[in-house]
């Protein structure tokens, strides 16, 4: 009987020793790393919000001033930025989502008091190399187009690519792309103006 | 003996080539290889991860049982991977910026484990070690030529954007071969991937043919 049992018993020693060992072996890793990797997090949130809020706006590191909204449909929330100078709230940014040929797109949208854009930026997104990758500041200036635009310059109907009937330009090769993101910062915009009020207060 | 290093080398880059001999890991090449430096990048991951885990499971091969083999082979080859994707998110973050997306991949190529049944699990440390190297290498050395070739038919540029994976010395590297919008836009879809992938393999058998060798597509062979 233990004769029989025995050998599984091994290969589960084995088996689990090894797991163990490689298990310690990461948590390891993970605790050497750790605070590294949130520095890297942190440098990288900095400079994506350098991007696109100018440093003379502020006085106070907008990292450090958030406000979170919730959106109901979406049930998640959007972090919003604020940048302040002498108490008053200057310039916002916030993260947006849209969807690309080959899933989402994230970028930050940065804007002024008045909902004009100071600058958008693409901070991930897994498009086709060489045709939907154009709107990565490291491969195209196509993204900077939309620095000093608000919802009403061009009108709402006209934010759209031009296939669509708007008024941006796509990218040889790729609608998709264009669209998604020309979509999401209409949105984002929209999102400015129902929560004004709310990302204006200064406290 | 060094003869049979010299075959274990030959047989990686080119005899038993991962991807033009034994046809592994075909997932990661054809998603990695719209340009000669995305598949360049996968390419050198791989061949890290494949070197340390060759060179573990051969050291660990008393201890191994031939009925959990396979569990403890995956659990090496995905603690390696998290392991180098930690420690390049941490400290080589620009490069990780650019590659991160393709190390998590690498657990599920198939070629790092099927090296590690048919190699390292058998023989002694230093000709494992020098079994994952040099198949690592065979393998990126495949994807930077199917990547390139995809690239210049596709896109019309070779190794562009190199120097954000290598570091701004590599600029010279960045070559345009055709002029702006000429590409044959299929070649970077993944469709492209199989045809180029493909055409390679015939070009390679054909070669081989030429050279009066006998095409031989699988099995390791064994050492001392």
């Amino acid at each position: 009987m233990s004769a029989r049992r025995r050998p599984a018993l091994i290969h589960a020693v084995i088996l689990s020793s090894f797991c163990t060992g490689f298990g310690l072996l990461l948590a390891l890793t993970h605790q050497i790393t750790a605070a590294d990797i949130r520095l890297r997090a942190a440098e990288d949130l900095q400079n994506s919000l350098t991007q696109v809020i100018p440093p003379g706006l502020h006085d106070k590191n907008p990292a450090a001033n958030i406000v979170t909204i919730p959106i109901s449909e979406a049930s998640r929330q959007v972090t919003v930025f604020r940048a302040t100078k002498a108490g008053k709230v200057t310039a916002v940014a916030f993260e947006l989502r849209g969807s690309g040929y080959g899933g989402e797109i994230r970028l930050m949208l940065g804007l002024d008091a008045e909902g004009r854009i100071l600058g958008v930026r693409t901070l991930q997104h897994k498009e086709t190399p060489g045709l939907g990758d154009k709107i990565d500041l490291i491969k195209s200036d196509w993204i900077t187009r939309f620095t000093g635009l608000s919802l009403n310059s061009p009108p709402p109907d006209k934010w759209k690519v031009k296939k669509d009937g708007g008024q941006f330009d796509q990218f040889s090769g790729a609608t998709i792309t264009p669209r998604g993101v020309i979509g999401a910062i209409r949105g984002g915009l929209e999102f400015f103006k129902v929560h004004k009020a709310r990302l204006m207060e200064a406290n | 003996m060094a003869s049979d290093y010299k075959r274990i080398m030959q047989d990686g880059l080119w005899n038993n080539n991962g991807v033009f001999a034994m046809m592994l890991g075909m997932c990661p090449t054809m998603a990695m290889t719209t340009s000669a430096t995305n598949g360049l990048g996968m390419g050198l991951a791989t061949a890290v991860v494949m070197t340390a885990s060759s060179l573990l499971v051969a050291s660990f091969r008393g201890w191994i049982s031939q009925e959990v083999r396979i569990p403890v082979f995956i659990l090496i080859v995905a603690a390696m991977v998290t392991l180098v994707d930690l420690a390049m998110n941490a400290w080589m973050h620009e490069l990780y910026k650019v590659l991160g997306l393709f190390i998590a991949l690498i657990v599920a190529n198939c070629l790092p484990l099927a090296r590690l049944e048919a190699f390292a699990a058998k023989e002694p440390i230093f000709p494992s070690l020098v079994d994952g190297l040099f198949m690592g290498i065979g393998f990126a050395l495949a994807l930077t030529i199917i990547g390139a070739v995809r690239e210049i038919v596709g896109s019309g540029t070779l190794f562009a954007d190199a120097s954000l994976l290598l570091g701004p010395g590599f600029k010279f590297m960045e070559m345009r071969i055709l002029p702006p919008d000429t590409g044959i836009l299929i070649a970077i879809l993944p469709p492209g991937g199989f045809l180029a992938t493909g055409l390679l393999l015939a070009g390679k058998r054909l070669l081989d043919i030429r050279a009066g060798k006998a095409i031989v597509m699988t099995g390791a062979h064994s050492v001392g």
